[in-house]
């Protein structure tokens, strides 16, 4: 079965993530991803770290246990999926998509699925993209010499095949198809999750919000800050055209940046040894 | 497991102890997701079960679950007996079922009692129960059926009046498991645990029905059997056992343990959970007399006992052919009767004492499972010979670069086979659910590996040479062995699947169903179990008509999927399914049905009861139809250390057992050391005053993975995971290295600090704090040999206790006692 050409994308329901990485290792087996020098970073059970040239998947572990002997009932913190957050973080393949704006020999391109794809044979290295990416998706592969990140597996696309990691997933947290389906898919598990109660779930780039929408778009059990993604406020970017939008994107896009690098920051500060500046593989 | 993966989205409420499937069993955890996703639609259809996790550790499962308690590793027969206790005071449970379908109504013997701890029947220099008053007030002569299989017809009082009922004996022993009871042994809050009983009270029921699932959080244990048994025995009294969406549901390690056990791979049972036959049984009349079980009611059908011998002789005809006759009792004789006990820890133990010459490992290394890896290395020097059959190196067959060690000074020879990995051979995997799942080789084997039955079969071979050219003591059984196989040397695993199946010698035909199996000779069964699996029309295990068509492949919507793969016994896929039907053969839900009675058969799933039996006709059979009784057993003679299961504490405890302090463990687990003459090795809490557990990580599959860089990049190191409030108190910051240690070794490794762990308040108010421990890790491999340094103490089971269940022997690897360090 062949892919029409409108836009597909993910969609990430944490609240059924389990956090078993199969997403992160079916990535890298797919693309023939060697991944970074395995070390222990005592975050949780992340020892992966971050998104990078390496990792087009990377599954964030939140432990927001409370204080207490054990057991609350649904919805309070500790059960039923907020209590330990596990989200498969990934490309998010922007509407609005800054590393594509700025990619300077058009190697960053919209196929015609509408996912944003790095050519490797077009790349020149100049890392503008990188810098650009709000979410700090994309790394540098130093053997390679060029910038990588998640393609939505534009290759498996291509053959009529979904992509590696939602293959994987055991329990269809990871959900792929058109986005429009997607999205109607996405409205119906909000709605049930707010039924029963869990009044922070929110769905992350379902609308045009979040970087003029996300291709690949979440369900998160919590508010964006807590997975490191920048909220509705910061999360904007204007039309290389529009010149007053652009002057005031910019400096929402660098509030985005400084959070996102805070971010890393932080997460460097909890002890993950994140490194947004890609060391390949030294196996 | 009784059901299936499938079938638990069927569940209305899904409790979870001792084990974690999020994480242990990610796939089949897909059916917790969707038995839970949706409340509106409804359970059986897409959502609205609720999951109830009780676990020392907040895990991955926990953090998917409704309701997540801390419970103390190891006392769960406390919690489940709390339940018990709560379902009965409140008569929450299925009366029906519970008259008509367990044994509630059996009077048991006089002179049956319990005390201070203690069953009737204890002798203390033995260590073990006379089991005699174990058993039923009989009236009559005894029932017909075959020689060895029955007994006189036990007394009944369907009134449950009689004190001397199964149920008012029941009644008595759950009387002390009141919530404050059951909260000071497992340090659940007397709240929490009311919670829990209120949603565990509904499930009585008939339109209600509860799962319990399990792994070997439950069987690790001194008292693993009857941890397990208790949680029966609510499944019993709630009428949920039988039922899609019920069930004791436990899961098998992977891929293929279930597919092990089915096929003996424990040393006390033959193919299909034959018992081995013991000293003394010197013919088959005395072995079937000691085996079967006993039809002990009128209706009841008794369907093993009376095939037991059909079973065996079958057996004996596939394993010695034309060599098994009538006249040798088909080479009976040849069967070992071992005289003591020949479990895991047994190997180790004789080897310690220096009665092994020698020892062959295949699929598994001694060194890392454990228990005790210090006493096991020990062991292994004390070989002669040692042969490891595997893909890599393993700390086995390594074991003398194992630190402490000096290699100048062991004189074990170590022969290492390069064996296949799964990945390049086919052959069938069994999965938690019995379904028999065939395979294709994925990859031709790499380099000079050969199939592990390859290797046995030539070892095989090269040993029946011998005995032709040299002779030896009782060749018998050796050179009557048949490889009736293309080549003997290197047997088809399809050619193996055809013998299990087992055939009718006299058409030569491949049997059907194990009910034609005889016991004249005329049929064989490589395991009766399995009989069914692979007919004239080939392989059933190859089956694949699933979800590609729901109607035509699950016609009656229950998720049977008849034509996938192929379930053990007969293709059935919920077994004692007779009992999800009332006396009339209703389904006790219509919603979710799982055989019922249209007036002139069985429809559903494969009936665990004759197709054609009219549930009116007053000679019909009880509903299950393997047992004695013909009922479910709330009370039980074939457990060793009891008929009721009692909560006692592990062998390293932090506190006596609340309920007798002074019988405060199971007064007849094995010790070990002690019954070979060495001081019991146990740790007392003021020095270790800490309860450890251990466990697996979701990116792990047993020690192979260490081999696999993309995975060991996931868990790259070996790590305790402490709680945050003992790390505050014992100055411990994540990512320190700390050192754990019991009265048996230590551990040298990175804690990670977190509030997923912490403690719980037992009884006189003492709070303890629970650590856990990850399996995995050791001096082989690829984190080790990056970290050579920091990976000389990565064995967790260098902590783990040399003591096991009386029955299975299993170690009791879930519950001890460390003290932790920051170093």
């Amino acid at each position: 079965m062949a892919w029409q050409e409108k836009p597909l994308g993910f969609f990430t329901d944490t609240s059924i993530c389990i956090g078993c990485k199969a997403c992160e290792v079916a990535c890298k087996e797919w693309n023939e991803l060697p991944g970074n020098a395995a070390k222990f970073t005592a975050d949780s059970f992340d020892n992966t770290g971050q998104l990078d040239a390496q990792n087009w998947r990377h599954v964030q572990f939140i432990e927001q246990v409370p204080d207490n002997t054990g057991m609350v009932v649904t919805p309070t913190p500790i059960a039923g999926g907020q209590a330990w957050l596990m989200m498969s973080d990934v490309c998010k393949h922007c509407k609005n998509a800054s590393c594509l704006e700025v990619c300077p020999t058009n190697a960053l391109m919209r196929t015609e699925f509408d996912t944003v794809y790095i050519q490797n044979d077009v790349c020149n290295g100049c890392r503008n993209c990188i810098s650009a990416c709000p979410y700090g998706v994309i790394g540098f592969n130093e053997d390679k010499g060029i910038a990588q990140k998640c393609t939505l597996c534009y290759d498996r696309l291509q053959g009529g095949l979904q992509p590696a990691c939602a293959k994987a997933c055991p329990t269809e947290s990871i959900k792929f198809g058109y986005v429009e389906d997607l999205h109607a898919v996405a409205d119906q598990r909000l709605a049930t999750l707010k039924a029963a109660g869990y009044q922070k779930a929110q769905l992350y780039g379902r609308d045009d919000k979040v970087y003029g929408g996300l291709n690949a778009f979440f369900l998160l059990m919590d508010k964006p800050e807590v997975y490191k993604l920048p909220n509705e406020a910061n999360a904007t970017l204007p039309s290389r055209n529009n010149l007053p939008g652009y002057v005031g994107g910019v400096a929402t896009a660098v509030i985005g940046l400084v959070a996102g690098l805070l971010a890393f920051r932080n997460g460097r500060m909890n002890g993950n040894g994140a490194n947004n500046t890609t060391t390949t593989n030294t196996r | 497991m009784t059901n299936h993966w499938r079938d638990i989205k069927h569940a209305d409420l899904i409790l979870i102890n001792g084990a974690n499937p999020a994480e242990a069993h990610p796939v089949g955890f897909q059916w917790f997701v969707k038995a839970k996703l949706d409340p509106t639609k409804g359970p059986g259809s897409g959502g609205g079960a609720k999951i109830v996790h009780a676990d020392p550790r907040y895990t991955r499962t926990s953090a998917l679950a409704d309701m997540y308690l801390r419970i103390r590793t190891g006392t769960d027969v406390a919690y489940f007996g709390g339940l018990i206790n709560y379902v009965l005071q409140n008569k929450l449970y299925h009366e029906d079922y519970v008259k008509n379908y367990t044994n509630a109504s059996f009077i048991v013997k006089q002179g049956f009692d319990f005390k201070d701890g203690l069953f009737s029947g204890y002798n203390a220099s033995t260590r073990s129960y006379d089991t005699s008053t174990w058993t039923y007030e009989t009236e009559g002569a005894a029932l017909d059926g075959p020689a060895g299989s029955t007994q006189a017809p036990a007394k009944r009082d369907k009134t449950l009046q009689d004190p001397r009922t199964v149920f008012q004996l029941l009644v008595k022993h759950y009387s002390r498991y009141t919530p404050e009871m059951v909260s000071s042994i497992t340090g659940i809050p007397v709240d929490q645990f009311m919670q829990v009983a209120k949603l565990v009270g509904e499930m009585g029921k008939p339109d209600k029905v509860m799962t319990i699932v399990y792994a070997v959080g439950l069987t690790h244990h001194t008292t693993g059997g009857q941890l397990i048994r208790s949680a029966a025995l609510l499944q019993l009294l709630l009428g949920n056992m039988g039922r899609p969406g019920g069930g004791m549901n436990a899961e098998r390690g992977h891929a293929n343990i279930q597919g092990n056990t089915d096929h003996a791979i424990s040393w006390e049972i033959l193919p299909g959970y034959l018992r081995i036959p013991a000293p003394g049984q010197k013919n088959l009349d005395g072995y079937v007399a000691a085996s079967a079980p006993k039809k002990s009611d009128p209706n009841s059908w008794n369907f093993f006992g009376t095939n037991y011998r059909n079973f065996m002789v079958s057996l004996l005809k596939a394993w010695y052919g034309a060599k098994a006759t009538k006249d040798n009792e088909y080479a009976y004789d040849f069967i070992p009767k071992p005289a003591v006990n020949s479990s895991w820890m047994s190997i180790y133990d004789q080897a310690l004492k220096g009665k092994m010459e020698g020892v062959i490992l295949s699929g598994m290394t001694a060194t890392s499972i454990g228990p005790d890896s210090n006493q096991v290395l020990q062991a292994l020097t004390k070989l002669k010979w040692l042969v490891v059959f595997d893909a890599f190196p393993t700390t086995s067959s390594e074991f003398w670069r194992a630190p402490g060690m000096d290699a100048a000074k062991i004189n074990t020879e170590v022969f290492m086979l390069p064996a296949t990995h799964w990945i390049e051979k086919d052959g069938s995997f069994v999965n938690s659910g019995r379904w028999s799942q065939w395979k294709e080789q994925v990859l031709p084997p790499d380099g000079d590996a050969r199939h592990d039955h390859w290797i046995t079969a030539d070892i095989f071979d090269r040993v029946k040479t011998l005995y032709r050219n040299q002779g030896g003591k009782f060749p018998d059984p050796i050179m009557a062995m048949t490889l009736d196989y293309k080549d003997p040397k290197k047997p088809e695993l399809d050619e193996i699947a055809k013998e299990i199946n087992g055939k009718d010698l006299s058409t030569g035909s491949q049997m059907t169903s194990f009910a034609n199996l005889k016991a004249d000779g005329t049929t064989t069964a490589g395991d009766w179990i399995y009989t069914g699996s692979y007919p004239d029309a080939g392989n059933l295990m190859k089956r694949r008509n699933g979800v590609q068509n729901i109607q035509q492949n699950d016609p009656t919507g229950m998720g049977f999927f008849p034509q996938w793969a192929w379930s053990w016994p007969l293709n059935r896929r919920v077994m004692y399914n007779r009992a999800s039907a009332d006396l009339d053969g209703k389904p006790w839900d219509p919603k979710r049905p799982g055989i019922q009675w249209n007036g002139t058969t069985w429809v559903g799933d494969v009936p665990d009861y004759p197709a054609t039996m009219n549930p009116k006709d007053p000679a019909a059979w009880l509903p299950f139809i393997m047992n004695g009784e013909g009922v479910g057993r709330l009370f039980s003679n074939s457990m060793l250390d009891g008929p009721f299961p009692e909560h006692y504490e592990p062998y390293e405890a932090p506190i006596a057992n609340p309920l007798h302090p002074q019988q405060s463990e199971d007064p007849v687990a094995f010790l070990y050391d002690q019954a070979a003459g060495r001081p019991n090795r146990f740790g007392k809490v003021d020095k270790y005053p800490y309860v450890a557990t251990s466990y697996r990580l979701t990116e792990h599959e047993h020690y192979i993975t260490q081999q696999v860089p993309l995975l060991v990049g996931l868990q790259p190191q070996a790590f305790v995971e402490v709680p945050q409030e003992l790390a505050d108190e014992k100055g411990i910051k994540n990512g320190d290295r700390v050192r754990v240690s019991s009265e048996r070794g230590k551990l040298e490794v990175s804690a990670l600090v977190t509030k997923r762990l912490g403690p719980v308040t037992l009884a006189g108010n003492k709070k303890v704090y629970q650590i856990g421990i990850p399996i995995h890790w050791g001096f082989i491999g690829v984190s080790a040999e990056q970290n050579p340094e920091r990976s000389k103490y990565w064995l967790a089971n260098a902590l783990t206790p040399m003591v096991g269940d009386v029955g299975a022997r299993t170690p009791e690897f879930k519950a001890f006692l460390v003290n932790i360090e920051k170093f």
